[in-house]
């Protein structure tokens, strides 16, 4: 099992759910962060107010699946999310431990999908 | 006898100008300000008007508009102590456009007292976010005594020094906009900056353009209620007011497209409010070339002054209430005396029949009785709260802690919170 977490732009959100629904993957968790990478933050005027390194706004998302689908999610984040500009993103990959699903208390790969 | 349709339209415009304090005001600043701030500035102008509307009945109004005096030309009396010897029935002793078809006198009260609550309410904007609440409150009593009240008698009332005069301050160039400006330079520097400086994005524009346009909207009853009068000069104001505004909003925000890349929302609200401010005392004189150059004039130079010169100097003023309404006021009152046009108020027989005459129709003097009056109210302002901060500085403390800044004034100030993260 593995948890995959990838920091994409917000305005490719809709890509990437589409291409992972294609892609078999329904449960995701999104949130809004803030953060920057390599292009920086950005710098905003306010009443003359040079404001540099705001930072930005970014989508989060988490996704939990077992082995054989990791490909396909890191594929599906990809297509969607990749634009070729500073600022796409990362998709991190973690091992993980285990995996409960509340209501029926099951445990490990039967409890992800 | 009371003229029943010139006080309907000043009792209107009385609740127009409480809307421009609460909530106008509070959002127009409390977008500017942290997150964690955004109450303590609402409630700011919200105390501004609890407190001020008490002082006023009780004895501000007396103070303020009593022929009698104390002090000759500077301040009243007690005659009207507790509004004592006002009968509903009485017609106003004041009047400007329509002698023989006055409002209630006590429709006068309210009317003035919504002047006097917004004042204090616009010096808020220097010293957000870091002011303990006690310390403004109690600049607020004493401010209005001090400050307040004198000026205003000293403009309006019929024995007022710059009143007897011929001042030409139709809605409150050094009354409300030198007045708070000033003070708002005085109580910043004495108050010191905030600690971290560095720049924060403001928290919310959407409350700061929706408080802009609701003081754009309050404004009308601000200026167009002043003349006293539902006649073709409160329709004559009301018009050049719009104009000024919609004239310094656009060089606000042009500069802003020319000069840093994009028109912002915060400089067309910021701009806005310059040209409401800078029509402010010119309103009831000016005719239509008046009030486009005063309105264009106010949204280029109070562009320098906050964008420029404020960083320059760095004073932290925080919400530009210098800046804006100080300048504005300025330009406003000293320019009234350029381009008070003298077939604007001459149809109403004001100033005895001749009408108001400003430099640029012939009359020079005029000019000389309004930068006296904005030297003695810039003076005024500034000197009377940097005495009263300082007092306040030496006994109550101005400001909150370090820590309680860094928490924020709305938890540490008043226990509250504006916005919940969840549910």
């Amino acid at each position: 099992m593995k948890l995959i977490v990838a920091i994409i732009q917000p305005f490719r959100l809709e890509e990437v759910k589409e291409a992972l629904y294609a892609a078999d993957v329904q449960l995701i968790t999104v949130s809004e962060v803030l953060g920057h990478g390599r292009q920086g933050g950005v710098t905003e005027v306010y009443r003359g107010n040079k404001e540099t390194g705001n930072l930005l706004r970014k989508i989060r998302l988490e996704i939990a699946v077992n082995d054989e689908y990791v490909d396909k999610t890191i594929r599906a984040i990809i297509d969607g999310a990749k634009t070729g500009e500073l600022g796409d993103g990362k998709i991190f990959v973690y091992q993980l431990e285990d995996c409960i699903r509340i209501r029926t208390e099951e445990r490990g790969p039967a409890a992800i999908g | 006898m009371i003229n029943n349709a010139n006080n309907a339209w000043v009792l209107l415009s009385a609740a127009l100008i409480l809307f421009m304090t609460v909530p106008a005001l509070g959002l127009f600043y409390g977008g500017l300000v942290k997150r964690k701030n955004v109450l303590s500035v609402l409630m700011q102008s919200f105390a501004s008007l609890i407190v001020v509307s008490l002082l006023w009945v009780i004895v501000g109004y007396s103070l303020a508009f009593s022929p009698t005096e104390l002090i000759p030309g500077v301040i009243g009396d007690f005659r009207w102590f507790f509004l004592n010897g006002i009968a509903p029935n009485d017609p106003s002793p004041y009047t400007v456009s329509a002698p023989n078809a006055p409002v209630a006198h006590l429709s006068f009260v309210l009317f003035q007292c919504m002047f006097a609550v917004i004042t204090p309410a616009v010096v808020s904007g220097a010293v957000a976010e870091r002011m303990k609440f006690s310390s403004f409150l109690a600049f607020s009593v004493i401010w209005l005594f001090v400050v307040y009240i004198p000026l205003a008698h000293m403009a309006w009332s019929r024995n007022g020094l710059f009143a007897k005069m011929g001042l030409m301050d139709y809605a409150g160039g050094t009354v409300v906009e030198i007045n708070s400006g000033f003070s708002a330079l005085a109580a910043a520097l004495l108050l010191g900056r905030r600690t971290k400086l560095k720049p924060v994005p403001p928290h919310n524009l959407t409350f700061t353009l929706t408080g802009a346009a609701m003081l754009w909207f309050g404004w009308f009853g601000f200026n167009a209620g002043s003349g006293l009068a539902a006649d073709g000069l409160a329709s004559s104001a009301v018009l050049m007011t719009n104009t000024a505004a919609a004239a310094a909003a656009l060089v606000w925000a042009g500069l802003d497209w020319f000069l840093q890349k994009k028109p912002t929302i915060l400089g067309a609200a910021s701009g806005a409010v310059a040209g409401l401010v800078v029509i402010t005392p010119a309103a009831g004189f000016v005719s239509l070339p008046g009030a486009l150059l005063l309105g264009f004039a106010a949204g280029a130079v109070c562009y320098v002054f906050v964008v420029v010169i404020k960083n320059k100097l760095g004073y932290d003023d925080s919400l530009d209430a210098f800046g804006v309404h100080g300048i504005a006021g300025v330009l406003g009152t000293v320019g009234t005396g350029l381009f008070a046009a003298p077939f604007i108020t001459r149809p109403f027989g004001m100033n005895n029949g001749n009408g108001f005459t400003g430099l640029f129709f012939g009359n020079p003097s005029a000019l000389g009785v309004q930068v006296l009056a904005t030297f003695t109210a810039m003076l005024w302002a500034f000197a009377g709260t940097f005495v009263i901060f300082l007092v306040l500085k030496k006994t109550m403390g101005l400001r909150v802690t370090p820590k309680e800044e860094a928490i924020g004034l709305d938890i540490t100030q008043h226990n509250e919170r504006a916005y919940t993260v969840i549910e």
